[in-house]
């Protein structure tokens, strides 16, 4: 653990005190198992409280805390056999957006999905998950070869949104994200979305128009980020806190409103302490919704997502 | 929602409103500040008569120019639940909603009516810059969903007006929804091959653009309309340079391929005529399938 959220200080301070006793007793005789033991159980009963009652805002820092595992974490550990697959063949490669064939638990999949990047270096190369149309663009490739060669399609979601640049635009960003929804409602085959970080607007649901729509406990989805949309209607971008509480950005929130399926739940204090559990956790529920959506047994995938999304909001109290 | 109070309230307010404010005598020109006559801009349908600037028109304008002698009937939309999310920022969105309606004279950002275009059966929606922004919301969704069921059902072409701000932030992840929703709209159309045409307007931006705006069988846009996914000034604040000339307007989106041709306002009923009942010719017409 290197990176610690303001509100977490006090586990922090308390991990911290145990690294320092380790530390001393490191070949003394001085016994210090029973004081580590109480620390310990001291910092998880901390972490158990901060994280019962994390508010929205907290919410969002945990979903962009960096060492929480990204797209190439959850293909690693989930998927075998993983072939990359490159390109919109029109333009060029875009590695905000990543994807590729492999077998999830036995099965042939396509799987794509943004990818943040870690380190300095790894994040520029991925321009933080930004994606422009040539990533959309080979999300609707990607998609368009899942449909023909009957394979379900697993899509992890995780950006603050399309790329805002001048190339982005020239070359169709809205467009290309147009594309990528249509391309979502077309195919035949399951189309699972998981919102595993941060779900931004357009450039989140471009991926994530599926049969069913899972999020991992600490992810957040919305239509605008928080900050956004306090310097738009407040005109002060220091109420992104309220903005975050207005939006009701949060799995449970989304749950409620019946906008997506499942909350996948995350290892105790979030999935960047124990980046496997939350794989394995996200990979068990991708398994059972897989099963549920084949024991569905719809006569056609598109037409019963189609009816799913014309439903949304519209029963609504 | 009945036909009074969504057709005839709306034209009663608006002649009345024209009438009481001494202001809508003149109109300054918001390209080149020149004072128009009110009378003189409506009879040139809201094209600046110094510069040629298109200003920002609502649906009863397009309606009424358009449809064959203006003939057209509001296709209703069903109700949507009001406010999901008790949404308040310096204000309540019920409120909001409350003084847009009263304002405006209509119920919400999109507008649907049918009538014929050069004699075709033709579904058009228009979306209201004036109320809200046009912002997309659960209502707007579903009046896009109505106006494609309508066309549908009658074989009629359905053509789309949009300008809109973004996303109907006040409703939250559902606003989102009517990405997907939308689109759903135009697979209608094209699974009943009939024609759907956008007309983008000024100025159509965020998750507009990015679904049913993009995704005409033609896309035409009105001369100088800001068309994009981010805003400029979004832009400006990530890249830290000041955009190119020209940059998002509807010449600039020809230039780059993401539209079939920028009308001049005038054309406009032309352009459509022509293009309706080239895509649905006469042995189609009106045959619902
Ligand atoms: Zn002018």
């Amino acid at each position: 653990m290197n990176v610690f959220l303001d509100f977490e200080k006090p586990v922090a301070e308390l991990e911290g005190k145990i690294k320092e006793l380790r530390h001393l007793s490191d070949g003394s005789e001085v016994n210090v198992g029973e004081e580590i033991s109480r620390l310990q159980a001291k910092a998880e009963t901390t972490l158990r409280q901060i994280y019962g009652k994390l508010t929205p805002w907290q919410r969002i820092q945990v979903a962009r805390h960096p060492e929480r595992p990204h797209f190439s974490d959850y293909v690693t550990a989930l998927i075998e056999d993983f072939v990359p697959l490159a390109g919109d063949r029109t333009f060029g490669d875009d590695r905000a957006l990543l994807g590729g064939l492999g077998r999830f638990r036995g099965r042939s999949v396509m799987v794509l999905g943004q990818e943040k990047g870690s380190g300095t270096e790894g994040r520029v190369k991925h321009n933080f998950g930004m994606a422009q149309p040539e990533g959309y663009r080979k999300a609707v490739r990607l998609m368009e070869m899942a449909d023909r060669f009957r394979m379900p399609i697993l899509t992890f979601v995780d950006t603050a949104g399309a790329y805002p640049g001048v190339g982005a635009e020239q070359r169709g960003q809205s467009e290309a994200i147009a594309r990528s929804i249509e391309a979502c409602l077309r195919v035949d085959v399951p189309l699972i979305a998981v919102i595993i970080g941060e779900g931004g607007s357009g450039g989140a649901i471009a991926i994530a128009t599926g049969d069913r729509v899972l999020m991992m406990e600490h992810s957040v989805y919305s239509v605008i980020s928080p900050e956004g949309c306090a310097s738009i209607l407040w005109r002060s971008a220091d109420k992104a806190r309220d903005a975050a509480e207005a939006l009701r950005l949060t799995a449970e929130d989304l749950k409620e409103l019946k906008v997506i399926d499942r909350v996948v739940p995350e290892p105790l204090g979030g999935a960047h302490r124990k980046p496997d559990d939350a794989v394995r956790s996200l990979g068990d529920a991708i398994a059972e919704t897989l099963a549920e959506i084949e024991n569905e047994g719809a006569p056609s995938r598109r037409l019963a997502r189609r009816e799913k999304f014309l439903a949304i909001g519209t029963a609504l109290a | 929602m009945n036909w009074l109070t969504n057709f005839v309230r709306p034209r009663i307010q608006a002649i009345v409103r024209t009438r009481e404010t001494p202001d809508n005598l003149w109109t300054k020109c918001p390209s080149c500040g020149q004072m128009v006559f009110h009378r003189d801009l409506a009879q040139n349908q809201f094209v600046c008569t110094n510069c040629g600037h298109h200003l920002r028109i609502g649906p009863n304008e397009r309606f009424e120019r358009l449809f064959d002698n203006g003939t057209h009937t509001r296709v209703p939309v069903p109700a949507v639940p009001a406010d999901p999310l008790k949404f308040r920022d310096t204000k309540r969105y019920s409120d909001r909603l409350k003084d847009t309606r009263a304002k405006t004279g209509e119920e919400e950002a999109v507008v649907v009516a049918e009538g014929t275009i050069g004699g075709r059966a033709t579904v058009m929606a228009v979306q209201n810059f004036a109320f809200m922004g046009g912002s997309m919301g659960l209502a707007a969704g579903e009046a896009l969903i109505a106006g494609a069921r309508r066309a549908v059902a009658n074989g009629a072409a359905f053509i789309v007006f949009s300008a809109a701000g973004g996303a109907r932030m006040q409703e939250g992840i559902l606003s989102l929804m009517q990405m997907p929703r939308s689109i759903i709209a135009v697979e209608l159309m094209h699974e009943a091959r009939l024609p759907y045409i956008v007309v983008l307007t000024d100025p159509t931006t965020g998750g507009v653009t990015a679904s049913y705006a993009m995704l005409g069988d033609v896309a035409l846009a009105e001369p100088g309309a800001l068309i994009g996914f981010a805003g400029p000034r979004v832009i400006e604040d990530t890249i830290r340079e000041q955009l190119p000339e020209g940059f998002q307007r509807a010449e600039y989106l020809l230039e780059h391929g993401m539209i079939d041709m920028v009308v001049h306002r005038h054309r406009l009923r032309d352009t459509l005529v022509k293009l309706v009942t080239l895509m649905v010719p006469e042995e189609r017409a009106g045959a619902a399938d």
